[in-house]
């Protein structure tokens, strides 16, 4: 055993920024693209907080954003779970 | 009845003040942590405050099933379970409850794992001297990643929070603060997941150490049923009542938080800590948190990270550890001079007395789901108070 697990560190930044940080991001791209559309309320300086443009790519787009949001989040959830009960396999 | 009668059933008595002292620690450990997943929810009102700590209940009970990875190895790594008796393992729990109440006390987020290991080396030491600690385990297990988690969850966060404000930035701040907010209940909900997964396992750890040095189950025992009903319903409870000292300066005193920072922060940590129990890399929930909270100040322009806020969490971070230690060698001590079962019992009379002394004097400065939002101005809880607090 050494004193320093590089190799689980190294894994832990790299998939902790592509998880941590990657995620939100697509969620981000989700909102930007549910903002596009004709009714602009939420680009367009207003005082408005609804966030949906109203155009249907933009808010396929988005939905497909959350949805993989989604999916990732359930794949975490089942791969904690086969590690946390050796078993289950 | 025989003498050796006599032994067995005041073994099982002590037993069951172990059991009940380790739920203890697990409530503590519970409501000591809400803030970690809830803080930031709470601060960008994202999440009502009620709402929040009952939903962080639900999420740290159903969390607690979901893995028993880290359960198993907890205490094993870092002591020599051989030498480790019931005494051993009251005292040790009496270190780590006492510590995580007086960090309370004082709004501090300092790590529950840390109290709890620190109070069982501390009670180990006492009773068996240094060989019976396994040092190197202790440096490579606790105190490396206590170093390395804050830093990645912070660099993830820093991240993270850039990336939103890039991306989003189009969008007017009303609208961008509405959106967030509602991928925030999402995010805040996995760290709250990822805590069950995590500190509530560190108790069942200990409980399943006790039964095996009681011979109540065999050495290789993974954690009975009962123990992880029980320990999940302990530290859900805790969290459901909530940290409101702890939660307001994770909130409110290292960094003022927008929704977007709030769901960098929250992914940030629940990605570590997940990431880090499936490497096999046991850490603190706190201080990942924290990190997670500094890195988004740091990822957004303009924003300030009150760094004598860092500064003094850092050093109860330091403290911890030792502290812990110190309390446990001395619940120790006692035990062993009073001896027997008198000896623990008088132990965790001394403590439920500390406890309910910190309890009452938490009374004088009340930080509640009303208040915990009020404007920082320093200290912990917040000065505009409606009765004026009672001199010490």
């Amino acid at each position: 055993m050494s004193w320093i697990n590089l190799q689980a560190i190294w894994k832990i930044v790299v998939f902790g920024l592509v998880l941590g940080a990657g995620l939100p991001s697509l969620f981000a791209v989700g909102l930007f693209s549910l903002s596009k559309g004709p009714r602009q309320t939420a680009t367009e300086g207003g005082d408005s907080d609804v966030v949906v443009g109203g155009n249907p790519l933009g808010i396929l787009a988005a939905a497909l954003c959350f949805l993989i949001i989604l999916a990732a989040i359930a794949w975490g959830i089942y791969e904690v779970y086969k590690i946390g009960h050796p078993a289950a396999k | 009845m025989s003498a050796r009668d006599a032994l067995r059933v005041s073994n099982d008595v002590v037993l069951a003040l172990v059991v009940v002292t380790a739920l203890c620690f697990d409530f503590t450990n519970g409501f000591h942590d809400t803030g970690n997943a809830m803080a930031t929810s709470i601060a960008t009102h994202a999440l009502g405050p009620r709402t929040a700590v009952a939903l962080s209940g639900v999420l740290n009970l159903i969390g607690a099933f979901l893995s028993l990875a880290v359960a198993a190895t907890i205490a094993s790594g870092l002591v020599d379970t051989k030498v480790v008796t019931l005494t051993v393992v009251a005292a040790g729990l009496a270190g780590g409850i006492i510590w995580n109440l007086l960090t309370w006390l004082l709004g501090i987020p300092s790590s529950s794992s840390h109290a709890l290991i620190g109070g069982v080396i501390g009670s180990t030491l006492a009773a068996s001297g240094g060989h019976a600690v396994l040092w190197k385990g202790l440096v490579s297990k606790v105190i490396i990643p206590a170093c390395l988690s804050p830093i990645i969850a912070a660099l993830v966060a820093a991240v993270g929070t850039y990336m939103l404000y890039r991306i989003s930035r189009s969008l007017t701040e009303k609208a961008r603060n509405h959106g967030f907010r509602i991928g925030q209940i999402g995010s805040a909900c996995m760290v709250s997941l990822a805590h069950g997964t995590n500190d509530a396992q560190k108790t069942m750890g200990v409980i399943t150490l006790a039964l095996i040095v009681n011979k109540s189950v065999p050495s290789t025992s993974n954690a009975p049923f009962w123990v992880i009903l029980s320990c999940a319903l302990a530290i859900s409870l805790g969290t459901y009542l909530g940290g409101w000292r702890v939660i307001r300066t994770l909130g409110k005193g290292l960094v003022e938080i927008e929704a977007p920072q709030g769901m960098a922060a929250e992914s940030a940590s629940a990605a570590v800590i997940l990431l880090s129990s499936g490497f096999g890399y046991s850490l603190s929930t706190t201080h990942v948190a924290t990190g997670s909270i500094i890195g988004t100040g740091l990822g957004k322009r303009g924003a300030e990270v009150r760094w004598n806020v860092a500064g003094r969490m850092a050093t109860a971070w330091l403290f911890t550890l030792p502290s812990a230690a110190l309390v446990g060698a001395g619940a120790y001590a006692l035990a062993h001079v009073i001896g027997g079962t008198i000896g623990v019992v008088v132990d965790l009379i001394i403590l439920a007395a500390v406890a309910a002394l910190i309890y009452v004097r938490s009374r004088a400065s009340k930080v509640d789901h009303n208040n915990v939002n009020a404007e920082w101005t320093g200290g912990g809880a917040p000065t505009e108070q409606p009765e004026p607090a009672k001199a010490a």
